[in-house]
């Protein structure tokens, strides 16, 4: 029984590299693919307070997805580092490329959430505070940051998981919301 | 030219480190004298062809050379020398150069200082360091050659994420990996030491000196990542819980308890086995970190480009690697004969209790950071587990370990008094209660733990004064006797002293910055005075300058308390336009008890800037405890009596039980 033990750490071993085997083949940055081209979840979600009182009046639901005109959906909070990575791009992508981009703020506290946005600047249209995650589980996120592009009629486009670069906003996301979706 | 000798010196290494791996282990086999000696030539042989490859990537970064497609992929010619330079390793092929480099770095090591080893172990040691090589090369040469040429070279290069042109993060990589990688030193050891099925006391005491050296690196790499986070991601912070810190912090702590541990069978002849796995537990977690940065299997803002053929070698070095000297483990091991038996309050207790504690802490460690991918596996949805899962698990952990390290060094070997070690300790008992009720009444800070952690600082830097104090019987003997003790006493004992107060001050630095940190944000027009914490910072101007390859706005804030201005900082926003990104480099001035920290985000001059502006009590004192903690390993490193000159087997047992046991 006791020279048993010794092979413990061995059956730990392979069973985590059995686990990193799988995972090779799921890219962490790809949607599972039954959400693309599929129309993005129903939800609602509280608006997040403390944010410059001209646009902070309602929520994120999903009718502001349902608009005509596509729009940016993206997952952030303000304890992620890859998320001050890219906020800049996200900056950019709102206030020069004039693209509508949502947030949702993801499992973090409304006022360190607010805070956030006030340093770095806050180029969201609405943000929704999903403090408990359940939205996002929903949307299938993987991890902070995510960014979907939808098009008009509330259907994902496109998905990126990760900071985006400035490759993926000018290949991969500007083509999708000014091709008109 | 100059690229192609380099890509012909990688090769020329991988053919020696498949000698280095074979013969020497078949003539330790046999017992033949001189192709165990080969080992020693070929490791020294080996360092010196990776070091030349080394030297032609790093001349090539530095002369633009854009016909090699690494260089063009990752540096510039507009960049500053220092980041051509660092550029080398910033990128998957050339930190992978600079991982063989050092692994051929330490076996050189082993082959030229190792000489009191005993043949056989050595030649062992640098076959086992040899595969590691062989593999490293390989992957290199078939998946990652850093010296790949472009038919077309561009006119100028990519460009380095701008995040990392920065001097902290140049220094970075290289200690960090001279922590990773000097790890596999002692698993070779421990890999070599289950062969011959024999681990004694002068094994632990050879493979310490290593053990301790790559400790100190990993001390400082880790420190300077997170001094990097904190001031070039601009908001305050200093440990994120990301994949990839993590991923350095899970060695760190097999590497810590394995250090405690190795003490055990130094000097008692008990934790054999216990060792010996924690040495091949704490190399494993090495590579495990660079398949994780590396495999894209998890993301990570410090993530390499990832590419899935690269994933699949890595596993499978990794699998070999861990997989193999685990096999041999369960074999071996159990073999293993301890003769040192000791008492659960003990010395040995104490030590047993802070590795159980720490592997415990690695674990969770390991488990939050993989708990996504396995989810995911598994197919039961996508979660992630940010720092909350960290905060809650993390510090309990820690608690019993930092009780413990106070203690521990009072206690006497195999058995112990611990109401005797409490009375010696009483001082740093009522210290730390009187810290903790001042706290308590004095602070705004609500709840009862901010006072429970100052609390632990205070008990770790008064107890661990203590112990030196109880050493040489300050107070209880004339002084000139306690200096005739303190002259006498091992560097080793002070390095155990030095290293433990680097804890006290990280912990307090670690508290300062989570619980008492004062933060203000605000919209700040040149002239604009904010207070905080009794500080006033004066928003002087906002200009713009033009860096070597960055434009940049910087705003000037003067600091004044009491009227009086005693420091301006300059916080700026850069730009980088060749990279397309800026970032944010934050104003920092210190005064050792606390930084004062400006940050500034977006603005102009007609509706003013976003500011953020912080008072961070104490955070100094998490660098200068990890300065501190590694001076403290480079300082035991010195007891030359134990280490360098390592003994010769002999000699060793009865060094070992005889001397007035120091602790360390």
């Amino acid at each position: 029984m006791r020279r048993l033990l010794y092979f413990l750490p061995l059956v730990i071993c392979l069973g985590i590299a059995l686990f990193f085997y799988r995972g090779l083949d799921l890219n962490p940055r790809d949607l599972p693919s039954a959400l693309i081209n599929k129309p993005a979840p129903e939800f609602s979600l509280p608006a997040l307070p403390g944010r410059d009182i001209q646009r902070a009046d309602d929520g994120l639901a999903r009718t502001d997805l349902t608009t005509g005109k596509p729009v940016v959906v993206n997952v952030w909070a303000s304890w992620c580092i890859p998320c001050v990575a890219e906020h800049p791009l996200v900056d950019r992508l709102a206030k020069r490329e004039g693209v509508t981009v949502h947030g949702i703020n993801y499992r973090d506290r409304p006022d360190a959430a607010a805070a956030w946005l006030k340093r770095l600047g806050d180029p969201y249209a609405k943000v929704g505070k999903d403090e408990s995650g359940r939205v996002s589980i929903d949307w299938g996120v993987y991890g902070v940051p995510e960014t979907y592009v939808i098009d008009g009629n509330g259907v994902i486009l496109y998905r990126h998981a990760g900071a985006l670069s400035p490759e993926i906003l000018e290949r991969k996301i500007l083509p999708l919301v000014k091709g008109g979706g | 030219m100059i690229a192609e000798i380099g890509h012909f010196a990688l090769i020329a290494a991988f053919l020696l480190a498949g000698l280095q791996a074979t013969v020497p282990l078949y003539g330790a086999h046999k017992g033949d004298r001189g192709m165990m000696e080969l080992a020693r030539s070929t490791a020294v042989g080996q360092f010196a062809l990776v070091l030349l490859a080394f030297a032609a990537l790093v001349n090539a970064f530095v002369t633009s050379d854009f016909s090699v497609l690494n260089v063009a992929q990752n540096s510039h010619s507009t960049k500053p020398m220092l980041y051509k330079i660092s550029g080398a390793w910033g990128n998957h092929e050339g930190s992978l150069l600079l991982w063989a480099l050092i692994l051929s770095l330490f076996g050189a090591m082993v082959a030229c200082f190792g000489r009191n080893l005993p043949p056989s172990l050595r030649a062992r040691t640098l076959a086992i360091q040899g595969m590691i090589a062989l593999g490293f090369l390989a992957f290199m040469l078939f998946t990652s050659n850093p010296f790949d040429r472009i038919l077309a070279p561009p006119s100028d290069g990519a460009g380095l994420n701008p995040l990392l042109q920065d001097p902290g993060l140049a220094f970075h990589p290289p200690f960090l990996y001279f922590g990773y990688v000097g790890l596999s030193i002692s698993f070779s050891f421990a890999v070599a030491a289950l062969i011959e099925g024999k681990v004694d006391a002068a094994w632990a005491r050879w493979v310490r000196p290593w053990t301790l050296a790559a400790w100190c690196g990993l001390t400082v790499g880790i420190g300077l990542g997170s001094w990097w986070a904190y001031y070039e991601l601009g908001w305050g912070g200093f440990w994120f819980w990301d994949p990839v810190e993590n991923a350095s912090f899970m060695p760190w702590l097999a590497a810590t308890a394995l250090l405690h541990s190795a003490i055990v069978v130094e000097k008692r002849d008990a934790l054999k086995s216990w060792t010996i796995l924690l040495a091949i537990v704490a190399f494993s977690m090495s590579l495990l970190g660079t398949f994780l940065v590396r495999s894209g299997v998890l993301t990570s803002v410090h993530a390499f480009a990832t590419d899935p053929e690269r994933g699949v070698f890595i596993l499978a070095l990794l699998a070999v690697t861990v997989g193999g000297s685990l096999t041999l483990f369960a074999i071996r091991a159990p073999k293993l004969q301890t003769t040192g038996v000791f008492q659960p309050i003990s010395r040995e207790g104490a030590l047993l209790l802070n590795n159980l504690f720490l592997s415990a802490a690695a674990a969770t460690v390991l488990l939050g950071t993989l708990y996504p991918l396995f989810l995911d596996v598994l197919d039961a949805g996508k979660v992630s587990v940010g720092p909350p899962f960290f905060n809650a698990t993390f510090g309990p952990l820690m608690a019993p370990v930092l009780g413990a390290m106070v203690i521990g060094p009072f206690l006497s070997w195999k058995r112990a008094d611990f109401r005797q070690a409490m009375q010696k300790l009483w001082l740093g008992v009522a210290a730390a209660v009187t810290a903790i009720v001042l706290v308590l009444i004095l602070s705004g800070v609500e709840g009862i733990l901010p006072a429970v952690g100052v609390g632990a600082a205070v008990w770790i830097i008064c107890g661990t004064l203590l112990e030196l104090a109880d050493r040489v019987k300050l107070a209880r003997v004339p002084l000139s006797e306690s200096w005739r003790r303190a002259r006498r006493t091992p560097r080793a004992a002070y390095g155990m002293t030095v290293a433990h107060l680097g804890v006290g001050l990280v912990v307090a630095g670690v508290l300062g910055a989570t619980v008492f940190k004062t933060e203000s944000i605000q919209n700040m027009k040149p002239g604009d005075v904010v207070d905080v914490a009794g500080y006033t910072f004066t928003l002087d101007r906002v200009e713009r300058l033009n860096g070597p390859n960055y434009q940049a706005e910087r705003a000037v804030f003067r600091i004044s308390t009491d009227g009086e201005q005693f420091a301006t900082v300059n916080a700026e926003r850069r730009a980088y336009p060749v990279e397309g990104d800026t970032t944010t480099e934050a104003g920092i001035h210190t005064t050792w008890v606390a930084d004062l920290y400006a940050v500034v985000g977006e603005g102009n001059p007609r509706d003013g800037w976003t500011t953020r502006i912080y008072h961070n009590p104490l955070v100094p004192w998490i660098w200068l405890g990890t300065i501190v903690m590694s001076l403290g390993g480079v300082i035991s490193l010195t007891d030359r009596r134990l280490r360098i000159g390592a003994p010769s087997r002999r000699r060793a047992p009865t060094s070992g039980s005889s001397s007035p046991a120091p602790a360390e």
